[in-house]
């Protein structure tokens, strides 16, 4: 695959669609010869950027769509999430599971630790309505454990 | 547009002689999930000392699922009626599970034969 190339998914604001960016993301990233346990990692940092966008960002509107736009270079892979919603800024904490066991945390709000966790970048932006995004990157010298 | 979660009991005895509930997952587990998933251990929690978890079955678990797993660890924290643990995990989400720390909770094994070695 020639670098530079780039693929833009759409998707309905609707759950269960993060499944077609995660697959999208995994052909890219297998193209350019990415392990198989960093697709593993890029799928499920993916689905949660989605799922973020999907039910925070768009509040699950119908009439809004999610773009996923996927770019190559040479050894990276990036992965934009973008969304209607205003962004966040924050940046994620590590959930602490004896305060979810706890019942003091509530039991989700993992999914942008796991972003964090399993991709070389992560950053969230705050933009206007259809700027707002997440942008993920891996790197395929750079083998997480 | 979530795919269900299928679910399915058996029981189980371990070495130890004790019998064991097992619930085996497969398809999908997402915020779609919580309701089946939490009925069928209510099903099965009392029954037996030991609950396994088997998620050999799971092609897709994403943060919203694993929250319920979590809750399920909350409720079993607050009864004394048996402990959970699971198997059959891919490795890629023993390595997840083990970042949000479940395996604190419960512990993780390969596959059944080991759950039942230890349970």
């Amino acid at each position: 695959m020639k670098n530079g190339r780039s693929v833009e998914v759409r998707l309905p604001s609707e759950l269960g669609f993060e499944k077609v960016a995660m697959s999208t993301a995994a052909s890219m990233a297998t193209l350019m010869g990415f392990s198989a346990n960093r697709i593993e990692d890029l799928k499920t940092a993916v689905a949660e950027a989605c799922i973020n966008a999907i039910e925070h960002g768009n509040q699950l509107d119908d009439s809004l769509s999610v773009a996923v736009v996927l770019s190559t270079t040479a050894d990276e892979l990036e992965v934009k999430v973008i969304d209607d919603g205003s962004g966040i800024s924050a940046s994620p904490a590590a959930p602490d599971i004896d305060r979810k066991i706890l019942g003091e945390e509530d039991p989700r709000g993992m999914g942008m630790f796991l972003i964090q966790a399993l991709v070389d970048e992560a950053e969230w932006h705050k933009g206007p309505p259809g700027k707002s995004f997440v942008r993920l990157v891996i790197r395929l010298d750079k083998e997480k454990p | 547009m979530q795919e269900a979660t299928k679910i399915t009991n058996r029981k189980a005895t371990a070495v130890s002689g004790a019998a064991v509930s097992i619930l085996a997952f497969s398809g999908d587990i997402s915020s779609a999930s919580k309701e089946s998933i939490l009925a069928a251990y209510h099903s099965v929690n009392g029954a037996t000392p030991k609950i396994l978890l088997d998620f050999t079955g799971i092609d897709y678990i994403n943060s919203s699922g694993i929250a319920i797993i979590i809750q399920m660890l909350l409720e079993a924290s607050k009864s004394s009626a048996g402990t959970i643990a699971i198997f059959g995990l891919s490795p890629h989400f023993q390595k997840v599970f083990t970042m949000v720390g479940i395996h604190k909770y419960a512990k993780l094994y390969t596959g059944e034969k080991e759950a039942l070695a230890e349970a």
